[in-house]
Formats: structure tokens, C-alpha cells, sequence
């Protein structure tokens, strides 16, 4: 038996995004900041 | 018992109307967190500090000695992962990714108790071997759960979930870096609480993630989507047992096709910076070369989406071929760019080859699975990781001693990598071959056929 019965909302899509994506944009920014050193 | 149901694979089963794009969050959410492992040299130097505060006093650790924890950390990860795969695959991803996020979050405490204790063993106890164990388990244990759910697009799914690896350390560096800078004071470091930090954000962030997982029920298929009725040459419908698959040829042409590529790759990635500087002595500054290696991590990540992606539609076989040949030209590329002083082909050149060896990471488990089907995918996934732990010596070591045996005999440090260069080239040519080798799995191996059929009633669907 599945322990889930109703579907998959939106919202958990946004949220379950939302909780990888932003910490990864963060460290891309963070990443991209160090990296535009290369062409100062 | 009663609580601990809950990890039962039969308890993951998705339900009717539940997305499988819940998935690759689920996995993103081990691969970040285990990613960390590449950005585990913040701490070096802190840990170098951490009697003398300002600098390295007596009776303080030796760079020497802390190089071992991420070693040992790298080491456990392959030697876990091949020893845990069948576990993992019987167990379900709930349970590995719980025990993943146990393990690792866990060794980050052990760990801070050794710096607190200043005992370095404790340390390689708690981040190499506790850590370690969670490491591998953590990797392996998404893979064949994302390759259940994307039969259509297996090669994009794992390159999600592998790509949070490399994305790991972008979040990690500048993450450990902050929380070090809270918790200095002119007294104290800050790598104990440091840890003690990682250690609850890892352990939240993964139990999130093994608690969102699901497989999907026998027989799901992708709406709208139908198993082609001609499978492609190269990718099987039946199901090769991981102790069968370990005994074809396959298998180990395809360790010999990761081996390579990653050896090559990581002898790059390894020396990048110094590399940089060297070639182009007064044009690339220590923080340019600080920012070609941030950029070498994107493309590091990106990279591994992309090729696996594209596998989806050109095949696997053909995505290393595209590694290899690509490869070769531009490792032979690297000192003609070096001699003629253009910095643009240079960086252009290892950002390609570090796309692909980030892809060579994310194209294998689609490799594996249209090989050997998707039943023991993930154990033959982890057996296959030891070809990382062999990259991993390999790669570093020829560039090293090279490099050094080329400065010893009076070649300029400008120069020092042209051979490295063109011997990961040559590389590149037997990993070709070992490519070039690759066929589709003699069908005596499939489950079914002879004694591997007994196995088979153990996995998914037995344990139910």
C-alpha cells in the first residue's frame, strides 16, 4: 500500500524546487562573482 | 519496527497522481549536501591554525595530515558505494538516503569533536570513514530510483542528480567560508562549530530529501510514452544481476572508459590554478586564476546536465566518443595555446574538457542501465564508483610528478605541462578504444537465464 493517496500539487512542486534552487543559485552567484575576476 | 516502516520500500510507492518531478528534488537534496566533499579544503588551512590561531604553532596539525581526511573520505565513498549497492537496491532509496544522511551529517559531529578534542583520528573517523560511508551510500542511492522514473529521459535524470553533486561544492565554499568568519574570535577558529553547523543544515536538507522520495508502482510508465517496440542495439530490456554484470566484459570497458576520462579530467581540475599562472607567467594573477577555477566549477556542474542530456538523444556510446575525440584535440591543444600566449584558448580549451569529464560522472549510470537494465542499476552504479577512487590517484600523480620530473630536468615552468598534456591525450586515445569495444550484454547474463534467476527474487517486488 502507498503511504500517499492524493496527487502531486503545484505548490509541493514549487516548494520542493525551491528548496534545492535557491541555495544552488546562491552558490552559483557566489561562483560567478569569483569567476568575473578572471576578465578584471 | 512500527516507526521504522516508514523506510520500507513498499511504503515509498507513489501514489496515483503524484509527479515525478518530485523526484529529482529529492535526489538534488543528497547530491548537494554530499557535493560538499570537493570543497573540503576551506578547512585546510584553518586546521593548520587551529592551536597558533594566526598562524601554525607547534603541536598544530601539518597540511600533510588533514590532505588524509578528504582522501580517506573519497576512498570510503568508492568503497562503500560497491559494498552497499545491493544493500541500497533491496533496502529502497528511503532507508539509503536516511542512513546516507545519518552518516554524513553524523560524521561532520565526530569530526567536530576530534578538532574539539584535537585529535586528528577522531577526525578522520568522523568526516573520512562515518562521512565517507555516507558519501558513497548517498550518491549511489538516488540513481536507479530517478532511472524508474525517466525511462524516457534516464541520461537527463541522472545528470539532475549528479550535476547537485558538482553543484554541492559551489554552495559549500562560500557557506563553510561564512560560518568560519561567525564563529572566529582571536582566540578560536571556528571550524568546531563550523561543523557542528554543516553537520544539522546536511542532516535537515537530506532526511528532506529522503523523506520526499517515492518509486513508482509496477508497471508505471511515463503518460503518453510506450518502451520502444525495436530496442536500440545497445539497450537491453532484460536484467543482469551486479555479480553477473561484474563478471562481463562490459562492465569493465565501461570502468576503463570512466577511469580514463576522469583521470584526465582531474589532473586538470587539480592543478588548474597553478597551471593557469604558470603558462601565462604575468598575464594570469593568483585571483584571476581564483576565478578561472570558480569558472571550471560551473562548467564542472553544467556540464553535467548537459552531456548527459544529450545522451538521451545520441546515445551513450557516441556521448564518449564525443569525449574522447573532442578531448584529444583539446588536451593537444593546451601547450600549442600555452606557446603561442593565448589565454582565451586556454580557458576555452579546460572549460570544454572539464564539461566532459563532469559528464563522463553523469552519462555512466544511463550507460550502465541501458547495459545491464535497471533492476540492479544502482549496485552496479556503486561497483563502478571504484573507478573514481582509481581516477583519483591516477590523474593527480601523472600531472605532479611530471610536471616535477620536467622542472628537475630544466624544462620552464611554462612548459612543464606540455607532456602531462599530451599523455592524458593519449589516454583519451585507449579510452576511446575501450569505447570502440562496448557491446550490447550477452543474453546468458540476463537475469532469468541459469543462476541469476534466484537472485532475482529478492529485489523489488519480492520485498514487498
Amino acid at each position: 500500500m502507498s503511504e500517499r493517496t492524493r496527487g502531486t500539487r503545484t505548490i509541493d512542486l514549487l516548494l520542493a524546487w525551491g528548496f534545492v534552487g535557491i541555495p544552488l543559485l546562491w552558490g552559483v552567484l557566489e561562483t560567478v562573482k569569483n569567476a568575473l575576476k578572471l576578465f578584471r | 519496527m512500527g516507526v521504522l516502516s516508514i523506510l520500507d520500500r513498499e511504503r515509498t510507492i507513489a501514489g496515483p497522481g503524484f509527479s515525478r518531478w518530485m523526484v529529482p528534488p529529492a535526489a538534488l537534496c543528497i547530491h548537494l549536501c554530499i557535493g560538499q566533499a570537493y570543497a573540503f579544503s576551506v578547512f585546510n588551512l584553518p586546521m593548520t591554525r587551529l592551536i597558533g590561531i594566526d598562524h601554525s604553532a607547534p603541536g598544530d596539525w601539518r597540511l600533510t595530515d588533514i590532505g588524509w581526511i578528504f582522501t580517506l573520505g573519497i576512498f570510503v565513498l568508492g568503497v562503500s558505494a560497491a559494498l552497499l549497492g545491493r544493500w541500497v537496491e533491496d533496502s529502497g532509496p528511503r532507508r539509503a538516503m536516511l542512513t546516507a544522511a545519518l552518516c554524513f551529517g553524523g560524521g561532520f559531529f565526530v569530526a567536530a569533536a576530534g578538532v574539539h578534542a584535537h585529535d586528528i583520528w577522531i577526525v578522520y573517523l568522523g568526516y573520512g570513514l562515518i562521512g565517507g560511508c555516507g558519501l558513497g551510500l548517498g550518491y549511489i542511492s538516488p540513481v536507479s530510483t530517478l532511472i524508474k522514473w525517466f525511462p524516457d529521459r534516464p541520461g537527463m535524470a541522472t545528470g539532475m542528480a549528479i550535476m547537485g553533486f558538482g553543484g554541492g561544492a559551489l554552495i559549500a565554499s562560500p557557506l563553510s567560508v561564512w560560518l568560519m568568519a561567525r564563529f572566529s574570535t582571536p582566540t578560536h577558529v571556528g571550524v568546531e562549530e563550523t561543523f557542528v553547523c554543516l553537520g544539522v543544515i546536511y542532516l535537515c536538507f537530506m532526511i528532506v530529501g529522503s523523506a520526499i522520495v517515492r518509486i513508482p508502482a509496477p508497471g508505471w510508465q511515463p503518460a503518453g510514452w510506450t518502451a520502444p517496440a525495436t530496442p536500440r542495439r545497445l539497450v537491453t530490456t532484460a536484467d543482469v544481476h551486479v555479480y553477473e554484470a561484474l563478471k562481463t566484459p562490459q562492465f569493465w570497458l565501461i570502468w576503463w572508459v570512466l577511469c580514463l576520462n576522469v583521470t584526465a579530467g582531474i589532473g586538470v581540475i587539480g592543478q588548474a590554478s597553478a597551471m593557469s599562472q604558470e603558462m601565462f607567467p604575468g598575464r594570469v594573477t593568483a585571483i584571476a586564476a581564483a576565478g578561472f577555477v570558480g569558472l571550471m566549477s560551473l562548467f564542472n556542474m553544467g556540464g553535467r546536465f548537459f552531456w548527459a542530456s544529450i545522451s538521451d538523444l545520441i546515445g551513450r556510446k557516441s556521448t564518449y566518443f564525443c569525449f574522447f575525440l573532442i578531448g584529444t584535440v583539446l588536451y593537444a591543444m593546451v601547450p600549442t595555446a600555452g606557446a603561442i600566449g593565448n589565454v582565451g584558448l586556454f580557458v576555452l580549451c579546460c572549460l570544454v574538457i572539464i564539461s566532459m569529464y563532469g559528464g563522463g560522472f553523469a552519462t555512466v549510470p544511463a550507460y550502465l542501465k541501458d547495459m545491464f537494465g535497471t533492476r540492479y542499476v544502482g549496485a552496479i552504479h556503486g561497483c563502478l564508483i571504484t573507478a573514481w577512487s582509481a581516477a583519483g590517484v591516477f590523474g593527480p600523480v601523472l600531472v605532479n610528478y611530471i610536471r616535477q620530473y620536467e622542472v628537475g630536468h630544466g624544462v620552464a615552468k611554462a612548459h612543464a605541462y606540455d607532456l602531462s598534456m599530451y599523455i592524458m591525450a593519449g589516454l583519451l586515445v585507449v579510452g576511446f578504444f575501450c569505447n570502440f569495444f562496448i557491446d550490447a550484454v550477452h543474453e546468458r547474463h540476463h537475469m532469468g537465464h541459469g543462476e541469476p534467476q534466484i537472485a532475482a527474487t529478492a529485489g523489488e517486488g519480492g520485498r514487498a
